[in-house]
């Protein structure tokens, strides 16, 4: 059954990507969501089993890479933390396999559709129950390589291209971290499997080690190398340029991959490294550090992007971002609660803007929408979950996990933990109004859309609406049954030896006696961007431009997101394709080959023409040459065996 | 084992010269006669390979010694042998040219269109002296196929090869020439001083260090060369671009694996001391290969010069591995090794699939191709994903491995070769993109076929060997353990023991690696 949770997915993508010409369309549908559906079905079982009665196991399969004391494992490991990850990925996978049925009804290549997102699930569900870093790398990349392949799904389009390029490439920087944290944690440890690095842990904590040639503490080193991976895939900032982009991709896959589950692979891995990290408090405040600038970066972003799916790009790398200062104040569980919690909301969020989009023949922009509450009810009906959902309005998934990270920064009582919580309400500040923002612009007001687009506008077929209406539920319930477990008082009990926290760092524990106002002000705050929003673009719609007018300079620093995609090419995309050229041209060309065969070449030729001035007869030439070959060679060989001997 | 197998290695060494021989009695009616080449060195060489397999099957993976042992006279007056025999190092390679070939041949099924029947008959020498040179146990007989195996290959370049195949085909020779002329003298400084030729003897013999620097140099010149090290390079991607696709594979999959295979059967085991001496030069030339050739490769506008500037770059994670001198680095090396030669020939084969439909191996002539050609572009991204080294390929293992070795020993150069891997990602998915993604908008592209059942055969081993030495490489892994762990303790060992015996050399040995690569 366990290893059945993870392997069904990739036998469906096996069987709907290699038998596409037998099952057509219907068929890979069927097989697929079948696939996923069952492992969903698994995990429930194995959820009761694992995380709520507490009975851990890990299944050997067999060896992947072994060469000395370095050893790889194909495994499937079930803690807590994994049995959570798994419910929550295939739960919401299957979902979104279902609404894809209808999302992509007239796409020409479904099979290759549904098969990608299997083998997504799959490498996914092999990231999370890994027992080895090697593994957890292969999951790693896997995800990658899936999000790279669905990115760039509509592949006649130059911009899914480019976007799939750079959502690959980003990525692979993270995972240069990644790798080298991996090598470095063999030649600390001596092993690449958990349990025997997180037992070895405390021992070698103050430990130091050679990189690059200074003297490092080992653990921090370790810990920071292997946070660069995390950044990479979770985007946070500096490697998060590729997420935006990767809207490209269909809606389904955005919601999946780049909102529910590979984004938050990086706040996964800090929390199953949690043994380590507890150890390394410096790498610690630089995840708190991170995931704050992000929370309050993208949130800045989205409060002016104006293709909807944008908005909620910008918004899921800044909920990221609170996932990673809550794991930075040691509040692992409060992390991977939001990250639950967030699954469902962001996934139901983006299927509902799919679901716009589809109603509106592809349109992404919101400044050609407008007035659709009538024509789509339903969808406007769940955006307003979603959205309530996302700015932690009481009592919806949101609200509680939000309001326990913040509390858990506050109770830190650290300067980074203060800095966290601060960013963090500003943050929470500009969610409420972007995400009303992008209410109002779509469904409220007159509609800016041409009338054909509005004549073929449509709500959502059942097989789209009813996946909506089960992640709707998680988005409203999820917060309130999960709260015992994941933070409140059975926390300790559900989450056993799988987050481990020094008991020195219980920010969660000093954030349930956080005073009142620092309890009520996210919400309150959250209260004030939804009227702010309201004010803007209901009741004096001509305001927005007036201030980006006014403000054009931060209007338009924000617009391009802060000119981050614009300082890479100057820095290392454009250098990087120049200097290949002039290296090719004139290193190989000129120098190598110039002096080198070339050059010896020319001159021999030089030389020969001399010589044939003298003699003629070819027959001379070669004799000649030999005979000085000769003499070459006998002497060197005397020369080098003389001093040998 | 050995006893059951008395001919097996020379069987399969000489297997392909009969077929070779009797393609040359062949004769007729020029029609008949290519058919019947093409049918005879097909069935020879798959022969072979089935013989080869029987190799493996018999190995011993518990032992590090050597297997399948013949030892005869050959020329006894100056005590040299004809003396052949495998061990963990070398088995897997000798499998590698016997898979490689039959489907080279296979691959210039329509491809080579004059002179078939010499061509089978030079692709068959071939592999006799590609296998040939794996097997010997002697210096002067893998002297003899070391240098032989570059005369058949000039002439696939230099007869059936492009427009510039004559330059390219003299490059090729006179780069490589130049550095067996050197090692030929090493050779002999061998057998003055040890008075043997014999390789297993040999590796138990300690040559002065003074000799051992001059040796190593020598021995570098002539390896270095064919791995091909930066930067005496150039002469590779001239002689891919103008070779035919068999002629290619060949040359990218199995002659690189020379060099290196020279590497680790004599500068490390034999020239210990020299070669540690010699470590951070090895290191600095292979970074440089591997962000140097990767970035030239982002230029390129042909598709095969692309390639093979990226395998500059893998071998460049080759002589890194081998030089660390610790299990992980010489097993990546060893893994790589082989998982290049698969990768980096099924991708020549890939770019002969277009090359054959549209004669051109411009990128910008093509774009859009799987709108055409699904499958194509299947095997293609498998290649490429096996080349910039995603885990559950064959690339991933070696270059993890050789990262990981690295690593220990110094960690400026493993962060320096691990940028590789992003910088490899990014030319292999530009070239990718550009050719099998986008709109089909050429007129003469919009009927381009896919695959056919021929290339189908060819590709269908190779994505399942790429596959699965990327997901249960324990076979391959198990091949090499025994005797790398051997080869790895013996260097240590002789190490050790001169840093107690000469303090001088000791510090000699010690204060270069602190030069610009050291850690």
């Amino acid at each position: 059954m366990y290893t059945a949770v993870v392997l069904l997915p990739l036998l469906g993508a096996i069987a709907a990507g290699l038998f596409a010409p037998w099952l057509k369309d219907r068929g890979s549908q069927i097989v697929s969501c079948g696939a996923v559906g069952l492992s969903a079905l698994l995990s429930l079982p194995i959820f009761y089993q694992v995380a709520l009665h507490g009975q851990s196991r890990t299944i050997e399969l067999f060896t992947w890479i072994q060469s000395g004391a370095f050893e790889f494992v194909w495994a499937v490991k079930f803690d807590t933390l994994s049995a959570v990850m798994v419910l929550v990925v295939s739960v919401v996978s299957s979902m979104i396999h279902v609404y894809s049925v209808g999302y992509m009804a007239h796409d020409k290549s479904i099979p290759r559709f549904m098969a990608y997102l299997n083998l997504f699930t799959f490498f996914m569900l092999a990231l999370v129950t890994a027992d080895n870093f090697g593994q957890l790398f292969f999951g790693w990349e896997g995800v990658g390589l899936a999000s790279y392949l669905l990115i760039g799904f509509w592949y006649d389009r130059p911009s899914a291209n480019a976007a799939a390029i750079k959502a690959f490439l980003v990525n692979r920087i993270g995972d240069f971290g990644f790798a080298l944290g991996i090598m470095g944690v063999f030649l600390v440890f001596g092993s690449v499997q958990f349990d025997t690095v997180f037992a070895a842990v405390p021992g070698k904590a103050n430990d130091m080690m050679n990189f690059l040639g200074y003297q490092v503490p080992a653990i921090t080193t370790l810990c920071l190398l292997l946070f660069v991976g995390a950044m990479g895939k979770s985007a946070q900032l500096g490697l998060h340029t590729w997420l935006p982009d990767a809207m490209e991709g269909p809606t389904p896959v955005s919601a999946l991959i780049h909102a529910a589950t590979m984004v938050t692979a990086g706040v996964f891995m800090v929390a199953r490294l949690s043994p380590m990290f507890e150890y390394a408090p410096a790498a610690l405040a630089v995840v708190t550090v991170v995931g704050a600038s992000t929370a309050l970066f993208a949130a800045s972003v989205g409060l002016v992007q104006n293709d909807i799916k944008r908005v909620i790009a910008y918004s899921t790398c800044s909920q990221l971002g609170y996932m990673f200062f809550a794991a930075g104040v040691s509040a692992y569980g409060v992390a991977i609660f939001h990250l639950m919690t967030h699954a469902f909301f962001k996934a139901l969020l983006f299927l509902v803007s799919g679901s716009v989009i589809h109603a509106l023949s592809g349109e992404q922009d919101m400044r050609k929408m407008g007035g659709l509450r009538r024509t789509i009810p339903i969808t406007y009906a769940l955006m307003w979950i979603g959205s309530l959902a996302l700015a932690g309005i009481p009592f919806f998934a949101g609200y509680w996990s939000k309001d326990a990270i913040l509390d858990a920064a506050w109770g830190a009582h650290s300067g980074v933990g203060t800095y966290a919580f601060w960013l963090g309400i500003g943050a929470a500040l500009m969610t409420a109004f972007y995400s009303w923002r992008l209410i109002f612009m779509t469904f409220h007001g007159d509609t800016r859309a041409d009338h054909h687009v509005m004549e073929h506008a449509h709500e959502s077929p059942n097989v789209m609406l009813y996946p909506l209406y089960v992640l709707a539920a998680g988005a409203v319930l999820a917060g309130m049954i999960g709260h015992h477990f994941f933070v409140g008082g059975g926390q300790e009990q559900f989450w056993g030896e799988s987050i481990k926290v020094l008991p020195q760092h219980d920010a969660l524990e000093a954030g349930h006696h956080a005073p009142f106002w620092v309890q009520w002000l996210p919400v309150a705050v959250a209260i004030i961007g939804i009227g702010i929003a309201y004010g803007l673009y209901i009741r004096n719609p001509e305001l927005p431009r007036q201030l980006a007018a006014r403000f054009k300079p931060l209007y338009f620093f924000l617009l391009n997101k802060w000119y981050f995609d614009e300082l890479y090419d100057l820095l290392f995309v454009n250098p990087a394709h120049r200097l290949g050229l002039s290296l090719w041209k004139k290193g190989d060309g000129d120098i190598i080959d110039g002096y080198g065969p070339d050059g010896i070449a020319a001159t021999t030729v030089r030389l020969a023409r001399r010589a044939s001035l003298l003699q003629t007869g070819y027959i001379y030439h070669y004799a000649f040459a030999m005979l000085i070959g000769v003499v070459v060679l006998a002497t060197a060989a005397w020369y080098l065996l003389g001093r040998a001997g | 084992m050995t006893h059951d197998w008395p001919f097996l290695l020379s069987l399969v060494t000489f297997l392909p010269l009969f077929g070779a021989a009797f393609i040359f009695l062949v004769s007729g009616e020029a029609e008949v006669v290519a058919r019947n080449a093409r049918w005879v060195a097909l069935w020879t060489s798959l022969a072979t390979f089935v013989l080869s397999l029987l190799l493996w099957a018999g190995f011993d993976t518990s032992s590090a010694g050597f297997q399948f042992v013949e030892h005869r006279n050959w020329l006894p007056a100056l005590g040299i042998t004809y003396h052949m025999g495998v061990d963990g190092i070398s088995l897997l390679f000798v499998l590698l040219s016997t898979f490689l070939t039959p489907l080279c041949v296979l691959a210039s099924w329509e491809a080579i269109e004059v002179r078939v029947k010499e061509f089978m008959i030079a692709f068959l020498v071939l592999e006799t002296l590609m296998v040939g040179m794996f097997c010997a146990l002697d210096l002067i007989l893998f002297y003899v196929f070391f240098e032989g195996v570059l005369i058949p290959m000039f002439l696939i370049i230099g007869i059936w090869g492009g427009a510039r195949r004559v330059y390219s085909a003299f490059k090729f020779f006179l780069f490589t020439l130049a550095g067996s002329v050197l090692l030929l003298l090493a050779i002999l400084a061998m057998y003055y001083e040890a008075e043997t030729t014999d390789i297993p003897t040999l590796l138990g013999y300690k040559f002065p260090i003074a000799m051992q620097t001059w040796l190593w140099l020598a021995f570098f010149a002539s390896f270095a060369v064919k791995v091909p090290m930066w930067p005496v390079h150039t002469w590779l991607p001239d002689a891919h671009v103008e070779a035919p696709t068999a002629g290619s594979v060949i040359l990218a999959g199995v002659l690189l694996k020379m060099g290196a295979y020279g590497f680790l059967r004599f500068s490390l085991p034999m020239l210990p001391e020299a070669s540690l001496y010699f470590t951070p030069f090895i290191y600095t030339l292979s970074i440089i290969a591997i962000i140097y050739t990767s970035l030239v490769a982002l230029a390129q506008e042909d598709m095969k010069k692309l390639i093979a500037y990226s395998s500059v770059a893998h071998m460049g994670f080759v002589t890194l591995g081998i030089f660390t001198g610790v299990a992980q680095g010489v097993t990546g090396a060893l893994f790589q090794m082989l998982s290049h030669g698969v990768v980096s020939g099924a991708l020549f084969l890939i770019v002969g699939v277009v090359y054959d439909r549209m004669h051109s191996r411009e990128i910008t002539r093509y774009a859009g191709l799987v709108h055409r050609m699904p499958v194509y572009a299947f095997v293609f991204m498998v290649m490429m994903l096996a080349s910039v080294g995603l885990p559950g390929t064959s690339g991933f293992v070696g270059e993890f491995l050789v990262l990981v070795g690295a690593f220990q020993s110094n960690t400026w150069a493993a962060l320096l070769a691990t940028s590789g891997i992003i910088l490899g990602a990014a030319y292999m998915l530009y070239l990718y993109r550009r050719v099998i993604f986008g709109e089909l908008t050429r007129e003469d592209l919009k009927h381009i076929l896919d695959l056919n059942r021929r290339e189908v055969a060819v590709f269908a081993p190779l994505v399942l060997v790429v596959l699965w030495m990327g997901i249960y490489p324990k076979p391959f892994l198990d091949v090499f353990n025994p005797s790398v762990e051997n080869l790895v303790a013996r260097y240590q060992a002789a190490i050790a023991e001169n840093a107690v015996a000469t303090p001088k050399t000791q510090r000699m040995a010690t204060e270069r690696p602190q030069g610009k690569v050291d850690g």
